[in-house]
């Protein structure tokens, strides 16, 4: 297209012919106001708030809506001009007298200059201006409104009036009505299901956590409109360095390193085959983590702690130590549920009137302030009940029990069974090794402990490296720990891992195995056998042969070698022979 | 020579074990620092992988005077050499054929596969082993040591003349 | 000067290690020239008194072939010793107990209940058994005992040297006799055979896959057995890599695997050990059950490697954990 000059309030500039005068001004930084412009649609011209005063420098003058005008070469713009302004004044006058209580229309009011319109002030909020309509046929592909009769009965509407089956509840229509009048809201009473919230907002491209590396947006294809119909693409319409790449998928790298440190993490406990909690079968039955959820105030909730049917719960419990210290679950005790167990009595205490119990084994509260801490919730009126909480039912035995749930437990410290009623009952779940901690330690030859956690190479002296060398572990993977130790292991690996990075260079272990020629047949018994690929065939001498920076020291070659040629350094037969001499010489 | 009382009672069975450094002998170690208590027959050669094992030390360890060996090893598919279980396993086997032949109970030569965390099975093992031959008895094998000493290999000679044993 | 004397007896054998040194051929004319062969059973006619006369150490060489498993062959043994400066055991019998070592599984019941009752071809309803003792009108007739264990010849006496093979192949014995006629001999002790193993000097070394492994065993009657490839690439029994070489491979040329009569390597202690060691590291399977149906086909494990070294081996002889009476389990 040619470029053209125009003059926009006496500043020239150079724009595309046909351009349009708006997007014009707007490089300029002349303010011109709109109500029915969207700058990724096709404009509509409905409002005609954007009027400007169009000239040829020959007398020819016209009063034109910038939004749609074509710039022409020589074209001249006024933008504020009385003929434009009483223009702008006599459009909005009008608007007002069908929709006065609109905020957006009383400031443009004001900037205008208008006192009181002329033609009175009507209630109605839809300003016609057409954006919801063309924001969901343009942008988003749905075609889900469209305007409707005609003449002063016009208005915005669905098919027939009814629930669109189109609507793909993207939100677009309410987020460009410039006027508030389409807005999304719930049609059903709210319920909150416990265990499927998420951290919102769920926009369809954000940046997924403050501390992500890189710190860049990434598109989530389940809400994006483009991934369901097609359309939109506003995002890489307003990337100013064309970032944004819909082909985009994953693709594996292969990266060389010399160190590698795991750390996977863990499993959250899953409390549904413990069937006496109950949960999974009645509600207001959650864990830790779906509490911790529900209590963020970017949630659903806005941080609220809500029953399922949106009230405040009265009372509270907390049961301790489900899915550890529980043979039926796992023997070992978590670590850290106690402490964050008490941190949710503290929470629930503070953002609602509700009675908190805690039922616990033992309280363990080891770490810098964390025994100060129980004391503190024991003033703040928490009740502690020392007891393995035996069941929770819904079966109701007195009228206030009724609609509630119903705690059964031993307190041990009066040696009573008690039952206390409850709206809301949290599961302080443990923690588990990771779901696919087995494939991953068998993709790096380490072992693992009994519970299934990784194995640390000794457990005083050795916490971060493991048998095999150059891998190390750090964090919930090794064992259940909370965040500070987790912190402190991660640099000890790092630093551990960085120790092999700076020598350069790598301690083999001496017991290799050697081979001496002048006993070798060249029987190639022992090649097939190392796993390693230490042993190869000499072409020309016929015999084996034994890349020593290679060989581990395992032996196996040398017990299969038929002919006693290939010895293990630091475990040769003879020495083998005569330890098996002395620890059988004994009375 | 094994020590050959007059009741099985009292016959304290020698062991030798040969345990693989990377499990066997970390869980005999764990077994140790958790203070778990275990018949003490046994004696452990340490070797680095049960893929190191020579059946030849097997017949040494009973030639020598032992009633039983055991060997030890990690689980199949985690040698941290990856395989050298598997030789150990397949020599194992033939071996225990050979051995059937040869006279030599079942239970007096035992493979385990212990990992590293399991300290509580290399306890179980160890007493086990050790009551399964405290019930078979010391195991009498043939001997013969000829030092170079013409007069006593006479007189030896002499003695087992259509005798079975020494 | 007279000629060095050397004599030859033999003990438990079958006779070949006698056939081998005829099977000198022309060489034993080269033999008899440079030494006087005062003993001999088999070929000369002199007696077991003529060697009690001789002087200790009187006999240059003596070569004793055969195990030793009755009180006479034991007497032998010992006599042959005092009267020899160097003694050497001659063939595997004597190096390792040979063939007849493999009665280690027996003892002498069993044995003579077999031979003289059980055996599908004796008739005996009398019951007849040979006795160590009989009385006869003319007095008293003795028999050497029979021993229940068969030892080796170095179990009974102290050996210089070892010729091994069964029977010692003949460029091994005329190697060994002229370092005797040299004075040539290595330290005492020394097996006269090259200490590396068969593969080193195997005809068919070379057909042998760098990544060999065994899928499954075979016996020699069961497939057609190629005569260029590796025996044991073919599922066969070839014990060859753990056996000393120097026999020219004879076996194998004859398209069979080697059974090992040589001995090992002097860094084996138990050759049965060791050899199925090797072979079983080299089968290529890892799950139980696989493992265990395929050294099923083994059907003979000690006569397969073991076959001439039972008496010499760790074990020596069966243990006493299963009923002797019975049969082999």
């Amino acid at each position: 297209m040619a470029m053209i000059k125009i003059t926009i309030d006496g500043h020239p500039i150079e724009v595309e012919e046909g351009s349009y005068v708006l997007d014009a001004a707007k490089k300029l930084g002349i303010e011109i106001p709109t109500l029915c412009h969207y700058p990724h649609m096709v404009p509509y011209a409905a409002c005609r708030i954007c009027s400007v005063e169009a000239r040829d420098g020959k007398g020819w003058t016209k009063i034109v809506t910038s939004c749609n005008y074509p710039a022409w070469d020589g074209l001249e713009i006024s933008t504020d001009t009385p003929r434009v302004l009483n223009a702008r004044r006599m459009n909005l006058e009008m608007l007002l007298s069908r929709c006065a209580p609109i905020p957006v229309l009383q400031k443009l009011a004001r900037q205008l200059g208008i006192e009181k319109p002329r033609w009175g002030l009507g209630e109605d909020t839809c300003i016609l201006c057409g954006m919801c309509v063309r924001v969901c046929d343009e942008v988003v592909g749905a075609h889900a409104l469209e305007f409707s009769e005609r003449g002063i009965f016009r208005k915005v509407a669905t098919p027939f009036e009814e629930e669109s089956g189109d609507c793909i509840l993207c939100g677009a229509c309410a987020k460009v009505c410039p006027t508030g009048h389409i807005v999304m809201e719930d049609i059903e009473q709210r319920e909150i299901i416990h265990d499927e919230i998420t951290l919102g907002p769920n926009a369809a491209i954000s940046i997924p956590t403050r501390q992500a590396v890189p710190n860049v947006p990434v598109i989530n294809t389940e809400y994006c409109i483009h991934f369901n119909t097609g359309g939109c693409k506003v995002c890489s319409m307003v990337c100013p360095k064309d970032c944004i790449n819909y082909e985009d998928t994953e693709q594996y790298e292969d990266i060389k390193v010399g160190t590698i440190i795991l750390a996977t993490g863990f499993n959250a406990f899953d409390p549904s085959p413990l069937k006496q909690y109950g949960y999974g079968r009645y509600s207001n039955i959650i864990t830790a983590e779906e509490f911790e959820m529900m209590n963020n105030a970017s949630g659903p909730t806005g941080g609220k702690i809500l029953l399922a049917n949106n009230k405040e719960p009265h009372a509270v419990g907390i049961i301790h130590c489900v899915g550890s210290r529980d043979t039926n679950a796992h023997p070992y005790c978590s670590r850290v549920c106690c402490m964050y167990s008490l941190k949710l009595a503290h929470l629930i205490k503070e953002r609602t009137e509700a009675e908190v119990y805690n039922f616990y084994i033992d309280m363990r509260t080891p770490g810098k302030g964390y025994e100060e801490f129980y004391e503190r919730l024991s003033n703040e009126k928490v009740h502690f009940v020392r007891g393995r909480v035996a069941e929770v039912t819904d079966w109701a035995m007195t009228p206030e029990e009724e609609d509630r749930l119903v705690i059964r437990v031993e307190d041990t410290l009066i040696g009573m069974v008690r039952r206390i009623p409850v709206d809301m009952v949290v599961l302080s779940i443990g923690l588990e090794p990771h779901k696919d901690a087995e494939e991953v330690r068998r993709l790096f030859n380490i072992s693992c402990s009994s519970d299934g956690w990784f194995l640390e190479r000794h457990p005083k002296l050795g916490p971060v490296s493991t048998f095999t060398d150059g891998i190390f572990i750090a964090g919930a993977c090794q064992g259940p720990k909370d965040i500070p130790d987790t912190v402190a292991q991660a640099g000890a690996a790092a630093a551990e891992a960085m120790v092999l990075v700076d020598k350069g260079v790598v301690e083999l272990e001496p017991n290799t195995a050697y081979l001496t020629e002048e006993f070798c047949s060249g029987c190639k018994t022992c090649i097939p056998l190392c796993p390693f690929s230490a042993l190869s065939f000499n072409v020309e001498k016929k015999i084996s042969a034994i890349n020593e920076a290679l060989c581990k020291g395992c032996g196996t070659c040398v017990a299969a070698c038929p002919s006693g040629a290939l010895q293990q350094n630091l475990f040769d037969d003879e020495q083998i022979y005569e330890e098996i001499k002395g620890v059988l010489n004994y009375v | 020579m094994s020590d050959s009382s007059m009741t099985n009672n009292s016959f304290e069975p020698r062991i030798v074990a040969f345990f693989c450094n990377w499990c066997t002998y970390t869980a005999a170690d764990l077994a140790g620092t958790s203070r778990m208590t275990y018949a003490p027959n046994a004696r452990v050669v340490r070797l680095m992988c049960s893929g190191r094992l020579d059946p030849q030390f097997v017949l040494a360890a009973l030639r020598e005077g032992a009633d039983g060996v055991l060997i030890g090893g990690c689980h199949p598919g985690d040698c941290h050499y990856q395989e050298g279980n598997y030789k150990a396993l397949r020599r194992y086997k033939l071996l225990k054929m050979l051995l059937r032949k040869m006279g030599i109970d079942d239970k007096r030569v035992r493979l385990e596969w212990i990992s590293a965390s399991e300290g509580d099975r290399v306890q179980a093992v160890m007493n086990e082993i050790v009551e399964d031959i405290r019930k078979l008895g010391p195991l009498h094998l043939e001997s013969w040591k000829y030092q170079g000493n013409l007069a006593a290999a006479q007189e030896l000679s002499d003695a087992i003349k259509g005798v079975a044993y020494v | 000067m007279s000629k060095p004397k050397v004599g030859i007896y033999w003990c438990a054998s079958c006779g070949g290690c006698e056939e081998a040194i005829v099977d000198l051929n022309e060489d034993i004319l080269r033999v008899v020239g440079a030494v006087d062969i005062v003993f001999w059973p088999v070929a000369l006619d002199f007696k077991k008194e003529d060697v009690e006369h001789m002087q200790d150490r009187e006999l240059a060489v003596g070569f004793v072939n055969g195990a030793i498993r009755t009180s006479e062959q034991a007497e032998m043994a010992r006599l042959m010793r005092r009267k020899s400066a160097v003694l050497i055991a001659f063939g595997s019998c004597s190096h390792m107990g040979g063939i007849p070592g493999l009665a280690n599984l027996n003892d002498a019941k069993t044995i003579f209940d077999r031979v003289y009752h059980q055996a599908p071809s004796v008739v005996n309803t009398e019951g007849v058994v040979p006795q160590a003792q009989t009385k006869v009108p003319e007095g008293d007739l003795t028999l050497p005992s029979f021993w229940d264990t068969v030892k080796t010849l170095d179990q009974i006496v102290d050996v210089d040297y070892y010729l091994p093979g069964c029977p010692p192949p003949v460029k091994l014995i005329t190697e060994a006799l002229g370092a005797i006629l040299e004075g040539k001999l290595p330290a005492k002790g020394a097996v006269l055979a090259p200490d590396i193993s068969l593969c080193n000097e195997c005809p068919r070394k070379d057909s042998k896959p760098d990544e060999f492994s065994i899928k499954e065993f075979k016996r020699p009657h069961e497939i057609d057995i190629d005569p260029q490839k590796c025996l044991l690439d073919q599922g066969l029994l070839c014990m060859g890599p753990s056996t000393r070489s120097g026999c020219g491979a004879a076996c194998v040329s004859g398209n069979m695997p080697c059974t090992g009569c040589i001995g090992p390597t002097s860094r084996v202690r138990d050759f049965g050990a060791k050899a199925l060691s090797a072979i079983a590291s080299s089968l290529d399977y890892r799950d139980e059950k696989d493992i265990l149906s395929h050294i099923e086909k083994i059907v003979d494990p000690v006569g397969s490697f073991y076959r001439y070294s039972l008496p010499w081996s760790m074990l020596h002889r069966r243990a006493s954990d299963f009923d002797k009476k019975g049969a082999l389990k």
